[in-house]
């Protein structure tokens, strides 16, 4: 009987016989036959809504057509996924999204990578058999740092919908209103800056169109280059390195680093560096934190908040916030390594090459969409100026290197400059999902027992991969004197990238019984390199991809841990003196507010 | 559904014996003078012998869909469930339909009862009463009767509670699924299907949704045996149905009357004299015109030569001094407004419907773009995603291909 239940289901597509397993979509059957049947509301992240229409095919002996996302496999079943009936169908549906759309493709800023323009395009669709039904007066929400809302571009496919509430239980955006009005809105339409949003940009890699972008400041910053009296300084985060060849034709997985530091320089960047700078300094301020909170919480017995949880993610940061008011004192102080980095610039870099801070403009190079906003919290200005003038998304960098008429292809590899561009494989992987929680233990493993952490060529493989939750655990043996109270502790940590993941694991730390010491946690899925700035598509078959070159740029790394950085070592002597200390303290840590839950 | 329709193609045609209107006495009948007495006498009987005799009297659900409740029952049955479902829905919303807040004002024991034998047979132990939002009124009285179905229900050893939920005032909660996901708290969007309800319905549990007049038709025919319920009516259409008569009619309101009646005999009874038309079904219904009546027979499809067409019951009657581009215009509105909005085609469809005669009626577009606007309602009748969509092509078709002019002058 189970074997039965179990066994393929024989059915013909276009022609070409096939037996796939029961549960199937048509639309996934048909993928094995070589056939490619076009969708608009269907994203393989995301639950299926069949609710666009676009994917109907003709099944034999039924009345209506079928949407093929939505329909499971049946025995014998007949199916057409291009008959002539399927065709004016489908070519009727694109028109009618058409006809309710702001077909002002030539000034948006998807063109060319919109769902909806190349599925016009392929069906020939012109636009006179239908009126427009586009609603006159609709106003671009530009009221957030990160994320802009254009309804006027929206297909109502509701992915951005389904990307907040399943991916990253966040729920800012939601179908309000029915028929002709319906519409996606925040709660009681207020701008996106004022409700749950916790820009983390995932809306905007699952927007099909133009409807959702990031906030582009590109234009500000070619003023900047344009103007001989500032100093523009850039600095790229490790995963920008690993997607950006995407935009310029390289395949995806493709690592572009050398040439990209190229472009910038070309561009016209004053002085081009590199994140994984602060990425290290991270590590070291981070694994310092860590160790005095284990050491208040075992040898003082004060009242610690454990586990600590990291905080390079702006998202993560926002949504604990937003949905975890009581429990901020989790989150570990360190600023993330873009605000150390405009921190120290307007500091020690102007200090180092004898520049005015006033006159530096600092950018960042992001893989996400919530580092706008983070540069412009009020308390990022411990330099004395907006630590981070602009952040951007390694899609607005890929549209300024089109911009300048650059040649990327061509581009000798070039290194970043200095002071810091220094960095160690443990930054890099800061990228991916794991990297933090890897580059941290590396050190911290080290600093406590004066040894390699226990595994083969440091890769701490329970750690990485697209698993949502991950955990680990470390044994404490033979410590260096220093730190003998961790002897024989069992270091255990977690891991979650993507929201929804992140509140399983903040249940257990509000029910006080979360029993990890360390947790990382990354507000997108596949953390940066799966971040809302990425290239449009993001797919776990991207994401795995750019993982795999985050992980290979790591081990062409001569340094892998972040506290053998000489630049990072030099930083320390000469200008911070210490981990934790008043100057680290004053740049590189934060502070933290509640936030309301809509 | 198709080997059905074959298997009675075959069949010699049997119109109505007399051709007339039969007024029949069922839904409304009196009530035992033994309260519950006909759930008493149901609950005595195998549920497998219920569900025998409900299939086998022919009763399709009153709602419009016409499925064969019994099948229903019957899948809801042999669905394994920890928890399942009967739901009634009473969302009664169809443009021209009143019947069913009627039968909740006068005989809601017999809802209750079929409720609960629902409940028995398909192994449910809560009923939930989707309740029209404007029939709010109406609650005093009914949870009055709920609590004296619970005693007797107690006493006749039947685990059944039944609860009421107010709907909120969108049409597509009428749709089983959308009625689910309004009961779950959540907006009121169709779902996709398969699965249907009877497998994965409210909590995705099993659950039978039926509508008010399905239910007391059912307790009708485990009162009266389908033999004596099969008498009433013709071919696949079994039984008597209440319709919702309005319009220009001299004697609006509602009427039991048998299935297979033919439409010039309900004009002739109904109309005022001078009736063009006749919208059967409500909005989503169809529109027949004059010449259309004698080929018209009120029932669902199967069997008939002519039209036949199904209904949960509205009957609009409208005489020569009514416009029929007004009363298209009426229905598109309606249902641009009341689309969920969630699937393309009616959410946008039923906008261009309604700009696009508006256009034509201003001559701003040809009269050849009705053309268009047909194969764009076919277009929905072939890809909504709910009935809501694919039916607004009824009246949309019916109206302009047997009004065309008054569409274009």
């Amino acid at each position: 009987m189970s074997n039965r239940k179990n066994a393929n289901v024989k059915l013909n597509i276009d022609g070409v016989d096939l037996a796939v397993p029961p549960g199937t979509s048509i639309l996934d059957a048909a993928k094995q036959a070589s056939i490619r049947i076009p969708t608009l509301c269907h994203h393989e992240d995301l639950c299926v809504a069949g609710n666009c229409r676009i994917c109907v095919v003709e099944v034999a002996g039924w009345r209506n057509l079928a949407p093929s996302c939505a329909t499971p496999v049946m025995e014998g079943m007949k199916v057409l996924t291009s008959s002539p009936k399927v065709r004016v169908a489908r070519k009727d549906l694109i028109a009618l999204l058409v006809s309710e759309h702001n077909t002002q493709c030539t000034t948006c800023y998807r063109s060319t990578n919109c769902e909806l323009q190349t599925l016009s395009a392929e069906y020939n669709v012109d636009n006179t058999d239908f009126l427009s039904v586009l609603k006159p007066g609709i106003e671009v929400d530009r009221s957030s740092w990160s994320v802009e809302k254009d309804d006027s571009k929206c297909i109502r496919c509701q992915r951005c919908v389904r990307t907040c509430a399943e991916l990253q239980h966040v729920n800012a955006l939601d179908v309000a209103f029915k028929g002709k009005d319906m519409k996606i809105s925040t709660f009681m339409g207020l701008p996106l800056s004022d409700v749950v949003c916790v820009n983390c940009g995932q809306c905007i890699i699952h927007c099909p169109t133009g409807a959702l972008t990031e906030r582009r400041y590109y234009d500000r910053i070619w003023e900047a280059i344009g103007d001989p009296d500032t100093h523009v300084v850039i600095n790229t985060a490790p995963s920008v390195r690993v997607a950006l060849g995407e935009m310029l034709g390289f395949p995806v997985g493709t690592r572009v680093t050398g040439k990209m530091v190229a472009a910038l320089k070309r561009i016209g960047f004053d002085s081009v560096l590199d994140t994984d700078f602060t990425a290290d300094v991270t590590i070291i301020e981070e694994g310092s934190e860590l160790l005095q909170r284990l050491k208040r919480a075992l040898v003082s017995k004060e009242k610690v908040a454990l586990p600590m949880i990291t905080s390079c993610s702006p998202g993560w940061v926002k949504f604990i916030e937003h949905m975890y008011p009581g429990h901020l004192d989790h989150l570990s102080t360190c600023k993330s390594p873009q605000q150390m980095f405009g921190a120290l610039v307007k500091t020690y870099y102007a200090e180092k090459r004898g520049i005015d801070p006033a006159k530096i403009v600092s950018v960042a190079a992001m893989p996400c969409a919530a580092k706008k906003f983070e540069a412009n919290r009020p308390e990022m200005q411990d330099s004395g100026h907006q630590d981070v003038d602009a952040g951007l998304t390694t899609r607005e960098i890929g549209h300024m290197i089109r911009q300048s008429g650059i040649n990327f292809a061509d581009l000798p590899d070039c290194a970043y400059d200095s002071w810091m561009g220094e960095s160690s494989g443990a930054a890099v992987i800061f990228g991916a999902t794991g990297g933090v929680m890897e580059a941290a233990l590396r050190t911290v493993y080290e600093l406590v027992t004066g040894r390699d952490v226990p595994f083969k060529n440091l890769a701490i493989t329970p750690v990485r991969g697209l698993v949502g939750i991950k955990e680990a655990s470390v044994k404490i043996e033979g410590t260096l004197p220093e730190y003998a109270f961790l002897e024989g502790i069992e270091l255990r940590v977690a891991i979650a990238h993507g929201l929804k993941n992140a509140r399983v694991i903040m249940e257990q730390v509000a029910a006080g019984d979360s029993p990890y010491h360390f947790i990382e946690i990354m507000a997108c899925p596949g953390g940066c390199i799966g971040g809302g700035g990425q290239p449009i598509p993001t797919t776990d078959e991207i994401r795995r991809k750019r993982m795999a070159a985050i992980y290979a740029e790591d081990e062409g790394m001569p340094v892998r841990k972040s506290h053998k950085v000489p630049e990072v070592a030099k930083l320390y002597e000469d200008f911070l003196k210490e981990p934790l200390g008043a100057k680290s303290h004053h740049l590189l840590h934060t502070t933290y507010r509640k936030r309301h839950r809509f | 559904m198709d080997s059905t329709a074959s298997d009675t193609a075959n069949e010699p045609v049997r119109p109505h014996p007399d051709q007339r209107l039969r007024r029949v006495d069922l839904i409304f009948s009196q009530y035992t003078r033994e309260r519950y007495k006909v759930l008493k006498t149901v609950l005595e009987r195998d549920s497998d012998d219920i569900i025998s005799e409900l299939i086998d009297s022919g009763l399709k659900g009153r709602g419009g869909a016409g499925f064969l409740t019994g099948m229903k029952w019957k899948t809801a049955r042999e669905t394994a469930g920890d928890e399942k479902y009967i739901i009634c829905n009473a969302d009664e919303g169809e443009p021209g339909t009143f019947k069913d807040r009627e039968i909740l004002t006068r005989v809601p024991r017999k809802v209750f009862a079929a409720m609960g034998v629902c409940g028995r047979v398909v192994g449910s132990k809560t009923g939930i009463v989707y309740l029209r939002g404007e029939y709010r009124y109406l609650v005093p009285e009914l949870e009055k009767e709920i609590r004296v179905f619970k005693v007797y229900a107690e006493e006749y050893g039947l685990d059944f509670d039944i609860r009421i939920f107010l709907g909120s005032g969108a049409y597509v909660c009428g749709e089983e699924t959308a009625l689910i996901e309004s009961l779950e708290g959540k907006r009121g969007e169709p779902r996709n299907k398969p699965p249907y309800p009877t497998s994965v319905g409210f909590r995705d549990k099993p659950t039978v949704v039926n509508n008010v007049e399905t239910f007391v038709s059912a307790l009708e025919v485990l009162r009266m045996g389908a033999a004596e319920f099969k008498k009433l009516g013709i071919q696949d259409s079994r039984g008597s149905k209440l319709f919702s008569v309005s319009g220009d009619t001299p004697q609006s309101g509602i009427y039991d009357l048998e299935f297979g009646l033919s439409l010039a005999k309900f004009v002739e009874e109904f109309g005022d004299g001078d009736t063009k038309a006749v919208q059967v079904g409500g909005a989503s219904g169809f529109c027949v015109p004059r010449k259309k009546f004698h080929e018209t027979t009120i029932g669902y499809q199967g069997g008939l030569t002519g039209i036949s067409l199904p209904t949960g019951g509205s009957m609009m009657l409208f005489n020569s001094s009514r416009s029929m581009f007004n009363v298209l215009h009426n229905y598109l509105e309606f249902f641009a407004e009341e689309s969920c909005g969630q699937c393309t085609p009616c959410r946008v469809g039923c906008q261009q419907l309604l700009k696009g005669i508006e256009a034509i009626k201003r001559g701003e577009k040809s009269a050849d773009h009705l053309t268009t606007l047909l194969r764009l309602s076919d277009t929905m009748r072939l890809t909504a995603k709910c009935g809501l969509g694919q039916s607004v092509a009824n009246s949309f078709a019916s109206i302009v291909e047997n009004f065309r002019e008054e569409m274009i002058y």
